[in-house]
């Protein structure tokens, strides 16, 4: 394809997919790479796919599934005539225009480029870690939370997915620790709440995890006090990591300015970043709000600023 | 379903995997599993692209009993069978690439 396309759009979470929707609707015929099947956050339709019930995107009484509300979006994109690639971004090259972005062997030029690859899940860095996934150790409450009926498991982090995750796993467990290095929840009142409810949910609070213990599979934690330094052990047949995020920027080191937590920069309200014709939406650039209505809502700034921006530059 | 993909529980499972003369790729998903349905496409690419492998499905919901046999954990899992027996365990959703070389020695 030696084409030049008015637009790419890098990742396909709420952000990507409603640029997605806008660009598709101003005739940009937009490509959106989307990323490639994983069971991390890392994945199309962004951390929405490993949820289960989202209660506070407007428009849904009731609530809706993440991954029936992410392919809403990418139907509602596809109608219009945006495309896919189900393929991850191998480099970019946004020193001259149009830029250029590799996927494995095909090379792609666009005038415009939107990314929003989105953040994805922390691991917490321990021995034995990767190897106990699968096998007592989650990434996905909601993929893997069936298959704990009835056993005792820990959840790591005090942010909203954290309790939502142990809320969740309630369902399934008898008992959830829900594992926390301060001695108060960041979660929002509401979902602090329904953990402090829950009779099921014990929360171990200044507690971090210093040790994942297991053969063939995971058979517990040591824990360590955060004031104290005092460590215990604490059996439990499942651990689900919740601990925060980081976004998915590799891509973009020595392309676009990064803060220093990773995240890129954008300038106030818009989605311009330090590369004219470059735009970046969603929880890439937001370290803040980091949410799917936010995301979506900056997707679309993305698409209304690219679209000017082609305006401005075309003739 | 999809052609070329055999639904199993636990009553066509045994016969099906034990009377295969070619390697069996079983997919453990669910319907509440948003990993298990970014895979389901590829698993159809391959049922129809690959002559030397059948694939098939376990609902973890609907068969419990299959999941715990194998020690199923987390889904989407797919478990390839050679002459019955399971020969080799993936956890995960991956892209068609990383799939097709895992299962490499079975095509």
């Amino acid at each position: 394809m030696n084409d030049i396309r008015d637009v790419i759009i890098i990742g396909s979470g709420p952000a990507g997919l409603t640029a997605a929707i806008y660009t598709a609707r101003a005739n940009m015929a937009p490509l959106v790479i989307e990323g490639e099947p994983s069971s991390t956050s890392d994945q199309p339709g962004g951390q929405l796919m490993l949820t289960t019930d989202v209660e506070n995107f407007p428009g849904f009484p009731e609530g809706i599934m993440g991954p029936e509300l992410m392919s809403n979006f990418r139907s509602q994109a596809s109608r219009f005539g945006a495309e896919f690639i189900t393929a991850k971004v191998t480099s970019v090259d946004f020193s001259e225009r149009p830029f250029t972005i590799e996927v494995g062997e095909t090379s792609y030029k666009s005038h415009t480029v939107i990314v929003s690859t989105g953040a994805q899940s922390l691991m917490l860095g321990l021995p034995n870690e990767d190897r106990l996934i699968g096998h007592g150790l989650s990434t996905c409450a909601t993929c893997d939370g069936f298959f704990f009926r009835d056993q005792e498991i820990a959840v790591v982090g005090g942010g909203d997915s954290a309790v939502e995750e142990a809320t969740f796993l309630t369902k399934f467990a008898s008992k959830v620790y829900l594992v926390h290095r301060r001695d108060e929840l960041r979660a929002s009142k509401i979902m602090c709440q329904r953990a402090f409810d829950n009779p099921k949910i014990e929360i171990l609070w200044n507690s971090q995890v210093a040790e994942i213990q297991g053969e063939g599979k995971l058979s517990g934690v040591i824990l360590k006090d955060t004031l104290t330094e005092a460590t215990r052990s604490l059996a439990v047949d499942g651990l689900f990591i919740a601990i925060g995020h980081r976004p998915n920027t590799d891509l973009f080191k020595g392309h676009l300015e990064l803060k220093e937590n990773g995240y890129l920069v954008t300038e106030p309200n818009s989605s311009l970043t330090k590369v004219p014709g470059v735009f970046a939406c969603g929880d890439v650039q937001d370290d803040y709000y980091r949410q799917a209505i936010t995301a979506a809502g900056s997707g679309c700034m993305a698409a209304i600023d690219a679209e000017r921006w082609l305006e401005e530059h075309q003739s | 379903m999809a052609e070329g993909i055999t639904d199993l529980d636990m009553n066509s499972f045994d016969e099906t995997i034990g009377s295969s003369d070619t390697p069996v790729l079983v997919d453990f998903w669910a319907e509440w599993c948003g990993p298990c349905k970014m895979i389901a496409p590829i698993l159809e690419e391959i049922a129809v692209e690959q002559e030397n492998i059948k694939i098939a499905k376990v609902n973890v919901d609907d068969s419990p009993d299959l999941a715990r046999r194998y020690e199923i954990m987390s889904i989407p899992a797919l478990i390839v069978f050679e002459n019955g027996e399971p020969a080799k365990k993936l956890i995960g959703a991956k892209p068609k690439g990383a799939l097709l070389e895992e299962i490499g020695e079975f095509l």
